[in-house]
């Protein structure tokens, strides 16, 4: 009994709380980024993509999540070797997937003639359109939630660091979301956009990956210069310090400001599309 | 209400629009004419302010279609080429998302909407998917979408385009109509609709205008116009085509179509005689035994003015 007005407290408050959180930001939202929105979320819904995706994930993380759970025997209900150090990988396979239509449907059916000629700044459509799909990424990590209800089920896990957890999972999905954003504004083909985004994001995550960082640690010349690089954009520091409940803000302004970046590459790319 | 100066669009090195300047005020319906490629969508697009202009300037009902984009968007309904859509809304719900785009007010959407489904004759559909749309609903209900707000301007870019004869007459005839409040550019390259719609008409070649006037006077610039076509019977080999040669009203004859007994000719005037032109020929025949079964003077027709004066990508 206990138990269950714990986890109510711990979770369906913060929920409730995002949720009306989330309801006054759609409401003080512009109206034209507002309109964006509902439309794009409505169409995630209408086509069979979203539900495919909302089931490859959820099967891939909790499905996996439960057999790392048996695999590493965890007394102590550990949530981050289990489950939240793998959530990097799905997201480099599922974000592209919910973010590759954005713009590059808009320009294979010719709509974004529309979107741009109506009287809004591009701005709105881009950041509506990307909300939309900041909800579906949102909606995922909230459905992975029978895995919480597990480790407190099984001990007495820190709650406050699978929240955290979902923090820097949020994080790093939402800058995969705005790369992939980013990357769908330069082509047509839903595909291209996805296989191109895969691909940036991976190497994001493997940038700083311990084992590759060590690898390409002793690359000298522009090689060494590219690696460095590669190490700058990498994720994974970033995502397991955050994950593992050490809030720092330097975490907070890299995710930031790789979604930032990225949004404003896709007006880039748009207005260059249409020049 | 549109004013357009010196307007020109290069991609990469192709010059896809080369110095178009025009004004359309309210009231006026202008037709775009044109080879493809000759560069009518490029400067549509230009004015709607989807594409920035490589030179020149755009105003719309006085607002600098650059400068102050977004109110100068807010005046212009506009039907892209294709006529493109959201394949997973209704036409309803379609309507109702680019009403909502260009600000009318919740509690009159539902009024707007049902007036442009009337207006273009959507009401069957309504509940439709647009995946599942013909293609004239299709182009139909992106018409409703550019006509949904009541803009002042609309810029139409191949209006009729896939619809049946019907439905073209209907579009026409609407065109027609809202070009009394409105100011509409539309293009086409159907030249009976820029006689049954357009109260001015503007060609374009290359990306160049080559002729701007009303539908009559540009027909009146075609090569035939004020020629004098002649069906006459009785001949009985008199020589006719020497008789209409030797009058000072004529500068040549034209046989389509000769037998020893008949003859069908275009005539042409000679310079300045074109008003002389009919009666001179028809004086000619007096007292003779032909028998003129039809003396007629050309108007002239915008199809032979417009294969006169552009190159078809053909030739080129
Ligand atoms: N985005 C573009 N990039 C390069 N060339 C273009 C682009 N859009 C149009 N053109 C070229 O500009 C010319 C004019 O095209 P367009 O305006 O579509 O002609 P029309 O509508 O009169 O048929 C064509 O030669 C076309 O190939
Ligand atoms: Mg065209």
């Amino acid at each position: 009994m206990d138990a269950l007005i714990t986890l109510i407290l711990q979770y369906l408050v913060p929920a409730a709380i995002i949720a009306v959180v989330f309801s006054l930001v759609l409401f003080l939202l512009p109206r034209e980024v507002r309109t964006i929105f509902k439309r794009e979320l409505k169409a995630y819904f209408t086509s069979p993509i979203a539900y495919v995706l909302f089931v490859v994930f959820l099967g891939i993380s909790n499905g996996l999540a439960f057999f790392f759970f048996k695999v590493l025997e965890s007394g102590e209900a550990d949530i981050f070797g289990p489950f939240f150090q793998w959530l990097p990988w799905y997201f480099v396979i599922i974000i592209p997937a919910v973010g590759m239509r954005l713009w590059s449907e808009e320009q294979r059916l010719g709509t974004m003639e529309l979107v741009f000629t109506m009287p809004i700044a591009p701005w709105q459509a881009i950041f509506g359109k990307y909300l939309a799909a900041a909800v579906i990424v949102f909606l995922m990590l909230v459905l992975t939630c029978p895995i919480v209800w597990t480790v407190n089920y099984l001990g007495n896990p820190d709650n406050g660091v699978i929240f955290s957890g979902y923090v820097a999972s949020l994080m790093l999905a939402l800058s995969f979301l705005a790369v992939t954003s980013a990357v769908s504004a330069f082509t047509r083909s839903q595909i291209v956009a996805y296989l191109i985004s895969l691909v940036i994001a991976l190497v994001m995550v493997l940038g700083s990956f311990p084992d590759v960082v060590d690898l390409t640690m002793n690359i000298s010349g522009i090689g060494g210069f590219l690696a460095g690089l590669i190490n700058k954009i990498g994720v994974w520091l970033h995502f397991s310090e955050m994950a593992k409940g050490n809030f720092q803000i330097r975490d907070f302004v890299f995710f930031l400001s790789i979604i930032g970046f990225s949004l404003f590459a896709t007006a880039v790319a748009l207005r260059v599309k249409r020049s | 209400m549109i004013e357009v100066e010196n307007l020109r669009k290069q991609f990469g090195t192709k010059v896809a629009v080369d110095g178009i300047s025009f004004t359309v005020k309210k009231g006026e319906v202008l037709g775009f004419l044109g080879p493809n490629g000759a560069g009518k969508s490029t400067t549509m697009r230009m004015v709607t302010g989807y594409l920035p202009p490589t030179a020149g300037v755009i105003t719309v009902g006085g607002e600098n279609i650059e400068t102050n984009e977004i109110s100068a968007k807010s005046k212009i309904g506009y039907l892209p080429e294709n006529a493109p859509l959201y394949s997973d809304m209704t036409v309803e719900g379609f309507l109702k998302f680019c009403g909502e785009m260009r600000g009318i007010r919740p509690k009159d959407l539902k009024a707007a909407v049902n007036k442009a489904i009337d207006t273009c004759f959507l009401d069957k559909v309504r509940h439709q998917s647009v995946e599942t749309l013909s293609k004239g609903f299709r182009h139909r209900t992106c018409f409703a979408q550019s006509i949904i707000h009541d803009p002042e301007v609309l810029i139409l870019d191949e209006p009729t385009d896939g619809l049946d004869p019907n439905q073209k007459h209907e579009v026409r005839n609407l065109i027609k109509r809202m070009g009394e409040t409105k100011a509409i550019i539309f293009s086409t390259h159907i030249l009976e609709e820029v006689d049954a719609s357009c109260s001015r008409a503007i060609i374009i070649d290359r990306g160049a205008i080559i002729a701007d006037g009303t539908p009559d006077e540009l027909k009146s610039r075609s090569k035939n116009a004020g020629a004098v076509m002649l069906r006459a019977r009785g001949l009985a080999g008199s020589g006719i085509e020497g008789e209409l040669n030797k009058l000072g009203e004529v500068s040549s004859v034209e046989v389509l179509d000769s037998t020893d007994d008949s003859i069908r000719a275009r005539i042409r005037a000679a310079k300045g005689k074109a008003d002389q032109l009919s009666s001179a020929i028809y004086q000619m025949t007096e007292g003779k035994k032909i028998v003129i079964d039809e003396l007629r003077v050309e108007e002239g027709r915008l199809d032979e003015l417009f294969r006169e004066i552009t190159k078809s990508d053909m030739e080129d």
